[in-house]
């Protein structure tokens, strides 16, 4: 059994020790919010937040993720002004990397408060989105920002 | 569009009550007859199904025909009724249609599919009447409560409004509507009268979309369910000669493993296990013929066919003639890889079999085929298959395959299985899976008179035709020309007296697909480039000389205009940095890009800035247009930087992001969309915005060294060595 504290909830699950944990968020707690998209650590479409820093869940054996911090999508509030500036800017199109693309960004503006278009570049690059929505995604956060973003350490 | 609405009885299948009290509301248009118009005729005459469900409690819920798949169509539907409806936005729901004959196309005929970018263009006159027509119930049933006169009565915001002050919801009217005769004439709103159409509205699949609990195939979950991989072959077209299940089946959480015929499948409790499993698994194949392949060897093929005659898609005056006596003549060769969608979401298919019914969950395009196919693998009538329709986390023509081969073998591995199974697909499965963009190789030559007008056109097209062997051949390819090669070749706008499109479609074993734009993807990065090519040749500005060749055809010209004016086409850019421009039209919608961009002494092209004016007619939401553009034109630069599939061996070189890259924020450009005002039938927007950024990212390119890029990807390797050549 393995022990795990995802968005402030304990659980205990019983899958062999190097599952990637994105396949136990999704699979054994059931919180589908945590997207596959690569598997490599290639697309951050799994971005969840361990500790408070944002990492791809698909790289990370569930027995490593044991007494940590673990933050997903459905751990963020929607009062959250990353969640609203989503919103407010449509960002979304398929959605599908929107999860990943939020959990990084919250974490950028919980380091950043202020981010320049080149820390947006740095934090965001490893987050792949197909339907393109980057020009959004880099709106959202500047206005989330100016909102005063300060979550991802609840 | 706004005149009255004469709609025979037989329109409206049914208005009635829903369970619990309410006015249920199905419509249907006659079909445009293509392609299968006998099997419309087998419709049943009455069905349950609807567009719109109006309950007691005021919920309004509309049921969408099309696959939400990003474009937006969650949204521009709803949009469409609710501006006839009058109902309260804030009310309304959204549920995913069930595959019926009242769901069909309006335009492709008999089946349900999401797809060339249609929706919006083929439901707005069928959702805007079934709107008001359910205005109109409401409103007489209003009428018949207060005992007054329908005229003193008006809808707004999800009431009747008598002109005395007193109100009734759309719930407290619902039953009694659903007692009332369909009415068999309907005015619809003058454009004018709009407060829906027209204007930026939020998309109403965001909110959980953000949270996280919008439903997408892989997402799927029943009670008992398992999870299965498919071991395919390392070739197309090989099969499986033996296997041994020994050592998958020992891996802890595998359950079965089965033979289907794509391959074999290995069935575990959950994505690791089969994983892990399917690892373990040892298959002895037979490769088949496709083992010899390579996109090298087919690159020398289409090389030497496209120095012969082709089947004709068009001819104009005598182009050979023209161009032998032409003062000046330009040839070159271009040559397009093959793509993959790579969808973000990979592919998926949850089946649930047992006795007579078969249950699919899944994100398709294609509902119809997809049912035809699951049921005669399952031995089961289609109306023994429900499909329900999750989230498409992306399309782009992938999961709308005529062969339905994501569902047919999800529904081949639960027939082994007796449990209710998804079979999920790894980014290297999907990448490898097939149904690519065709590769292509274009032969084009053009002639110029003395002062620089061109006068022969001349364009040869090698490549593998999508429809050939697909439900649609009969339709869709006519004298062996598949419109789908030619499209956007063969039309070309420009003003020249003799034209020459022909083409060959080699066959092979790689299966190939509709990809965001389809032909277009390939034909408008030949054609705009060419066009630049001959700008070039004859001295003059590329983006005066498509417009003087533009005078018939004002709608490329309007949006060639706007797009100029905005990007200040002309004025002086920064050193290092220039401007391509590239016009196209297709699926209705007339589009023109300009592209800024500057090359690195290590041959990396940057696009700094794009600048897209669209002409599609009559619109819904206008932001809706703007993201499909800034999509569109993210999809094309990721194609026109990095994208390609290559075979060796049989074998496809690339298996994930590593080595079939998408484009980054760290590369994205600044899109601005302006929107040429118009009153024209509505155009497509979903993919109209892929095509001309190829060309006017390879056009500007030209216009910063000097270097023509006629190959895709515009990779370091390939600028540096078109630089040289330069
Ligand atoms: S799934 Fe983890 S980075 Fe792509
Ligand atoms: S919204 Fe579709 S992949 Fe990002």
């Amino acid at each position: 059994m393995i022990k795990l504290t995802v968005n402030g909830k304990r659980y205990q699950v019983d899958a062999p020790p190097d599952t990637p944990l994105l396949w136990v968020i999704r699979e054994h707690l059931g919180l589908t919010g945590t997207k596959y998209g690569c598997g490599i650590a290639m697309c951050g479409a799994c971005t969840v937040h361990i500790d408070g820093r944002a990492e791809r869940s698909c790289q990370i054996p569930v027995k490593d993720a044991e007494g940590k911090k673990i933050t997903t999508i459905e751990g963020i509030p929607d009062a959250h002004p990353v969640k609203k500036a989503w919103l407010a800017e449509e960002v979304s199109q398929c959605g599908w990397c929107q999860p990943g693309q939020i959990m990084s960004a919250v974490a950028l503006l919980a380091e950043k408060r202020r981010p320049s278009d080149r820390d947006i570049d740095s934090a965001m690059t490893g987050n792949i989105c197909r339907c393109g929505t980057y020009q959004r995604v880099r709106r959202a956060i500047h206005i989330a920002a100016a909102a005063g973003a300060k979550g991802g350490r609840k | 569009m706004n005149d009255i609405m004469n709609m025979s009885r037989r329109d409206f299948l049914k208005a009635g009550a829903v369970l619990g009290g309410g006015l249920v509301l199905g419509f249907r248009l006659p079909f445009a007859g293509f392609p299968f118009e006998a099997a419309a005729a087998q419709e049943a005459p009455y069905t349950p199904n609807a567009f719109i469900r109006i309950g007691s409690d005021n919920t309004v819920t509309f049921i969408v025909n099309k696959s939400e798949m990003g474009q937006g169509v969650y949204t521009s539907l709803p949009m469409l009724i609710a501006e006839e409806l009058e109902c309260d936005w804030h009310k309304i729901r959204v549920e995913s249609s069930p595959v019926d004959p009242i769901y069909n196309h309006t335009m492709f005929g008999p089946m349900m599919v999401t797809g060339g970018s249609t929706s919006v263009r083929s439901e707005w006159e069928r959702l805007s009447k079934a709107g008001a027509a359910a205005r109109e119930m409401l409103i007489a049933a209003a009428a018949d409560v207060w005992k007054v006169d329908k005229g003193s009565c008006r809808a707004e915001k999800g009431r009747v409004v008598h002109k005395s002050g007193r109100k009734l919801t759309y719930g407290q009217l619902a039953e009694r509507a659903a007692k009332l005769a369909v009415p068999t004439e309907v005015r619809l709103k003058e454009p004018a009268r709009y407060k829906v159409i027209g204007k930026p509205r939020h998309r109403l699949d965001s909110p959980e979309k953000v949270n996280g609990k919008a439903e997408f195939g892989l997402d799927v979950h029943a009670p008992g369910m398992l999870t299965a991989l498919v071991a395919r072959p390392p070739v197309f077209g090989g099969k499986v000669v033996s296997f041994s299940a020994g050592r998958a089946k020992g891996v802890a959480g595998v359950t079965d493993v089965v033979q289907v015929p794509s391959g074999v499948a290995v069935v575990a409790t959950g994505f690791w296990p089969a994983l892990k499993g399917r690892e373990a698994l040892e298959v002895v194949w037979d490769e088949g013929e496709g083992a010899g392949l390579s996109t090298a060897g087919m690159r020398e093929e289409y090389a030497n066919l496209a120095k012969t005659a082709g089947a004709v898609a068009r001819k104009d005056g005598d182009p050979d003639g023209a161009l032998a006596q032409a003062a000046k003549r330009i040839s070159a060769e271009y040559e397009v890889p093959y793509l993959a969608h790579a969808t973000m979401e990979p592919l998926n298919c949850f089946v649930d079999l047992r006795g007579d019914r078969c249950e699919i969950r899944t994100g398709t395009q294609f509902q119809t085929s997809d049912r035809n196919a699951a049921a005669r693998v399952a031995g089961l009538k289609p109306e023994q298959v429900n499909i329900h329709t999750t989230y498409l986390g992306g399309g782009f023509g992938r999961r709308a395959n005529p062969q339905s081969d994501f569902v047919a073998e999800a529904v081949q591995v639960a027939k082994g299985v007796n449990k209710p199974v998804k079979v999920v697909w790894t980014r290297e499965d999907d990448m490898k899976g097939g149904f690519y963009r065709p590769m292509w190789y274009d032969r084009i030559s053009a002639g110029l008179d003395g002062s620089g007008n061109l006068v022969a056109w001349r364009h040869t097209i090698v490549g593998q035709s999508i429809i050939a062997g697909t439900p649609f051949e009969s339709v869709m390819v006519k004298g062996g020309i598949d419109d789908a090669s030619v499209e956007g070749a063969q039309n070309i706008p420009y003003a020249i007296p003799n034209v020459l499109v022909d083409l060959h479609s080699p066959k092979n074993v790689v299966p190939v697909l509709w990809w965001r734009s389809v032909g277009h993807s390939h034909t408008a990065f030949v054609v705009e480039s060419f066009i630049d090519e001959a700008a070039h040749a004859a001295g003059k500005d590329p983006y005066e000389f498509r417009r003087a060749l533009l005078a018939r055809h004002p709608r490329h010209k309007g949006a060639l205009e706007l797009a100029a004016q905005k990007a200040a086409w002309g004025k002086k850019l920064p050193a290092g940095r220039a401007r391509g421009i590239a016009v196209h039209e297709s699926f209705g919608s007339f589009i023109a890009q300009v592209a800024e961009v500057s090359v690195s002494p290590k041959g990396e092209v940057r696009v700094h800035r794009v600048v897209c004016a669209i002409d599609c007619g009559r619109f819904v939401n206008p932001d809706t247009i703007a993201a499909q553009m800034e999509s569109g034109i993210v999809f094309g630069l990721s194609a026109a930087l990095h994208g390609a599939i290559t075979l060796k061996n049989g074998r496809v070189e690339q298996s994930n992001f590593d080595d079939y890259p998408l484009l980054r924020m760290n590369e994205m450009p600044k899109v601005e969309v302006h929107i040429v005002p118009s009153q024209e039938p509505p155009g497509g927007v979903g993919e109209p915005g892929v095509p001309p950024l190829a060309p006017a990212v390879a056009n500007a390119v030209f216009a910063a060294t000097g270097a023509r890029l006629r190959i895709l990807p515009m990779t370091p390797e390939a600028v540096l060595r078109a630089m040289k050549s330069a």
